[in-house]
């Protein structure tokens, strides 16, 4: 959404990718939120988790809802189409973006007052039908836009930069994504990029329903003492429960791992994700399980980080409804229309 | 005397019946196998149902309309009732017209309530019947209904091998089903032909007046326009009337777009989790290429409203259905209106104005069907389809679709990846052609072609602005649009009388009855000019017949006179001119009220 054209710098001394592109290929224009927001670094991530797997920026539909999470999509990938939709109804675009061309890689960028308050029956329903996208939230708390709102997301008991306190339940979009059959759900902070870099480049290959929810500080209306959203916070309070490191097709896991560490996950296209777990009592395919784990941990003020429950088995969107490989909106028009021979005999049927 | 002659001058094949029933019994599919008997008797013939909203135990009337003519609306009178629920015994009896017949179930004899001396009673005793000669408790109730049939036939000189043709048709593979339907009709027949003077003077006589004619409701019709148009994705929210358009599309698309050997489907049917969801699927889709619909009802229209005007912004295709219901609010789900002329034409806020198309019968839901889609590709653009439930859910005698196999779609100006190549540079709104229609691209073409779509303000290169001069030129470029789109929409129907001072407008479903009306006023010596308008924004063609008329009445079904406001907004014509008949029961409008309102104003000399 920004106006400032930035300067496209490429030294010689770039490094190039599998289609020769450098990293600047995947940017966009300049950021204009607030110096040290949170969501400027998950863009960063954004930008390099397509570099690093080697897709043409034109394969790629990036879109957003309202909000400062929802101008982001101006700063990455400016190859690629975007659509910035009304406030909370980018997962019905993004549905019908991939009714009709399933061969885009499609990326939404939210934040939680887009996803789960205005939005909350779209993002829950785009998590329903599986749709094959990647889904971020990127989460603080509070509405920047129009200046320090709690959000859907606030904690109970944290206090808002004028010292309003919070006594409303927050809604956790994990924890909803777990109970609802998500297929694909992770949780991480904007400050950590080994953690986020991976965990996009895996969303992006998964084959449904992508959602990392992204915990991204407000720096100008909740980063302050009594916020849960803090950088302070986050970085004390935030536990990873897995690492996930994503492994290319026909690449070979070079990481080493100790025994019973490592568990590799097969995605559709060959690629794998290899989850070491950092707790014992993890379990990344238990949605039950998983589910205990980061209630039981939340009840004591931690939060749970990493790629949390993956399924790579269930059909997305266009499994269930057994739609051709090809994009609908590229099939011939030929093959749509039935043509007068069908209409002249459709016509018994009304006598 | 000729025989046709003697036909005119009796009330063969010129009358109304009216059933009325208990909704949940079975007498829809009665109703409607006596309604293509009459059909295929050669007759032509008017069905409307008026149906509560409720699956089982409220009062539900069936109106048939026997029309040799060919008018097709209904005429405001009731010749005949088959009065099937004692609960609205009085209510039926009361709207019978003088003269006419009152059948009812004479098992509980009502002499206190069935007590007019103008009408002629018949008391058939439906349930005793079906009683002695059913044992199970459903086929005793399911078995009146083909009982008044079979007695109907005897009265109105049925054809029974049409009838029992139709039957067999329908429970071909139910065979003991097949035989207690027969046997009800035999028992009504029966019993009338015993008791009564049979045939009635209202009878069916056959004639050959239906040869190369459909019954088909509108949105069938619709659903075919949507299917042949090309269309691949369909996103919807079920919602009454609209809902059969959905169902429809889903079972032409079940027989012709799934590949045999695979069993892949060459569409996408989403049922969303609300309208703001169903629209916004539309606007993905189209916005990514594919032709892309969303049946809806006025309700859905207002939850639509804020993407309709992101679409109208951002130049993005749609094509909306909104079957018209009664309104305001849930209003009345299963009565028609035409009540959303206002709120379609300007919805979302802001300034807006959107491409409407007014079919008037199942010929026109199809074609316009079809039209909305390419017109909504040209002008990048939604385009909003109104029918009300009267055209969307009853079956209307109309001629056999067909089909031009030398169409191809208009997909607008879409640049493809071998165009972007060929020019210097591509901004979205860039209004090259002078038409106020800027070139697109699909996502997926590549760098060149790459935008951002949004409703916020943006310039005409595509970037965003809150520059006054930027914006403004953006919107200004929007009316060139606009007017693009007057020359582009159909023109309307005009049926010009020689030296006419009054001419009649009307919209949609108000046709027939409007058609009718004129040619009984012409009998009477008063003569109108009649145009029907097919699309808005409304078209050069439209001003100048408002402008041979002194005066104008305008018939439309909704309380507030919205066609006349528009025709007051988006022309010269003066309002003062205008005369405003307003028909908004609920039920379809019928000629009388028209006539009734001519004549009125003509007799207070307002007219003239």
């Amino acid at each position: 959404m920004t106006f400032i054209a930035k300067p496209k710098i490429v030294h010689k001394g770039l490094s190039r990718n599998a289609l020769g592109l450098t990293i600047r290929d995947y940017e966009g224009g300049m950021s204009t939120l607030c110096a040290g927001c949170g969501h400027d670094s998950v863009t960063s991530a954004i930008v390099q988790a397509f570099f690093e797997l080697d897709i043409p920026p034109n394969q790629v539909a990036k879109l957003s809802g309202i909000g400062c999470s929802s101008k982001t999509p101006a700063y990455f990938l400016d190859a690629s189409h975007g659509f910035n939709a009304v406030h909370g109804r980018m997962p019905s675009i993004a549905t019908g973006a991939s009714a009709a061309n399933r061969k885009l890689y499609l990326i939404g960028v939210s934040g939680d007052g887009d996803s789960l308050s205005i939005g909350l029956g779209q993002f829950s329903h785009a998590l329903r039908r599986n749709l094959d996208m990647l889904y971020i939230i990127e989460n603080n708390g509070v509405y920047g836009l129009t200046k320090g709102q709690f959000s859907a997301s606030a904690d109970v008991g944290t206090k808002a930069k004028k010292g309003e306190v919070n006594e409303q339940q927050p809604i956790d979009p994990v924890q909803m994504a777990m109970a609802q059959g998500g297929t694909f759900v992770a949780r991480s902070f904007s400050g950590d990029k080994d953690q986020l870099v991976p965990m996009i480049k895996a969303g992006i290959r998964h084959k449904g329903f992508g959602l990392i929810d992204v915990l991204s500080p407000c720096v100008t209306f909740n980063d302050h003492e009594d916020s849960t959203k803090s950088y302070a916070y986050t970085r004390r309070f935030f536990h990873p429960a897995v690492h996930a490191d994503f492994v290319p097709p026909a690449e070979e896991i070079r990481t080493a791992y100790d025994d019973g560490e490592a568990m590799p996950v097969e995605m559709h296209d060959g690629s794998r994700i290899v989850l070491r777990k950092v707790s014992d009592q993890y379990n990344v395919h238990n949605r039950g399980a998983a589910l205990d784990f980061i209630r039981s941990h939340h009840r004591r003020g931690e939060i749970i980080t990493g790629l949390l429950y993956i399924d790579e088995a269930e059909p997305d969107m266009h499994g269930i409804s057994r739609t051709p490989d090809a994009p609908l909106a590229q099939v011939p028009f030929e093959e749509l229309c039935p043509g007068s021979q069908a209409m002249a005999g459709l016509q018994e049927r009304f006598r | 005397m000729s025989a046709k002659s003697r036909i005119n001058a009796s009330r063969a094949n010129d009358f109304v019946i009216r059933l009325a029933n208990v909704n949940g019994t079975g007498s829809a599919s009665a109703n409607g196998l006596l309604m293509k008997t009459i059909f295929r008797m050669g007759v032509p013939v008017m069905g409307k149902n008026f149906f509560p909203s409720n699956i089982q135990g409220l009062p539900t009337w069936y109106e048939i309309r026997v029309t040799r003519d060919h008018h097709l609306a209904r005429s405001g009178e009731i010749d005949i009732m088959v009065a099937m629920n004692a609960e609205t015994y009085q209510q039926d009896l009361k709207s019978l017209s003088p003269g006419g017949v009152f059948l009812y179930d004479s098992t509980w004899p009502r002499h206190s309530v069935v007590n007019r001396q103008d009408v002629t009673i018949l008391g058939v005793p439906l349930a005793k019947m079906c009683n002695e000669h059913f044992t199970n408790a459903r086929a005793r109730i399911l078995m009146k209904n083909m009982a008044y049939v079979g007695a109907l036939a005897s009265l109105l000189e049925l054809d029974r091998e049409i009838i029992e043709d139709a039957v067999h048709r329908t429970f071909a593979s139910k065979q003991p089903l097949l035989q207690a339907n027969m046997d009800a009709i035999e028992l009504g027949a029966n019993y009338a032909s015993e008791h009564f003077d049979c045939p009635l003077p209202t009878r069916v006589e056959p004639m050959n007046e239906t040869a190369g004619k459909i019954m088909i409701d509108g949105n069938t019709a619709s659903a075919l326009g949507c299917l042949f148009a090309g269309a691949t994705v369909g996103a919807w929210y079920p919602i009454t009337p609209s809902t059969s358009l959905m169902d429809a599309f889903k079972s032409f698309c079940e027989r012709y777009r799934v590949d045999r050997d695979t069993g892949t489907r060459n569409y996408c049917i989403v049922q969303a989790e609300d309208e703001l969801a169903a629209i916004g699927i539309v606007l993905g889709a189209t916005w990514n290429g594919a032709r892309a619909f969303t049946p809806t009802s006025g309700p859905g229209l207002s939850l639509m409203s804020e993407f309709i005007g992101y679409a109208y912004f951002a130049e993005l295709p749609a094509v909306l259905f909104d079957v018209q219901r009664v309104g305001p609010s849930t209003g009345m789900p299963t009565r028609t209106q035409q009540a959303d002329i206002l709120s379609a034409a300007y919805a979302s806020h802001g300034d807006t104005r959107h491409v409407l198309l007014f079919p008037a019968n199942p010929n026109e839901c199809f074609e316009l069907s079809v039209e909305a889609f390419d017109l909504a590709d040209r002008l990048q653009t939604p385009v909003i389809v109104l029918l009300d439930l009267d055209i969307g859910m009853n079956d209307w005698m109309c001629d056999d679709l067909e089909w031009d196999d030398s169409y191809r779609p208009d997909r607008g100006k879409v640049l493809g990846a071998d165009e972007l190549e060929s020019i210097e540079s591509f901004y979205r709104y860039l209004d090259v052609d002078g038409d106020g229609i800027p070139y697109r691209t699909y996502p997926g073409v590549g760098r060149k072609g790459a935008y951002f779509v949004r409703g916020s303000g943006h310039n005409k290169y595509g970037g965003y602005t809150e520059d006054a001069d930027e914006y403004q030129e953006v919107v200004d470029r929007l009316v060139r649009k606009w007017e693009t789109a007057a020359t582009l929409v159909p023109a309307p129907v005009v049926q010009r009388r020689k030296s006419a001072e009054w001419g009649i407008v009307s919209v949609g479903s108000c046709d027939y009855a409007v058609a009718e009306a004129v040619e009984v006023l012409a009998r009477r010596g008063i003569h109108l000019s009649y145009m029907r308008v097919k699309a808005f924004p409304f078209s050069e063609a439209v001003t100048e017949f408002l402008h041979q008329h002194k005066r104008i009445f305008v018939v439309e079904q909704n309380r507030d006179a919205q066609l006349k406001s528009l025709l007051t907004l988006e022309t010269d014509y003066p309002k003062e001119r205008m005369e405003s008949i307003l028909h908004y029961s609920g039920l379809p409008i019928d000629r009388r009220c028209v006539v009734e309102a001519i004549e009125a104003s003509v007799a207070r000399g307002e007219a003239a």
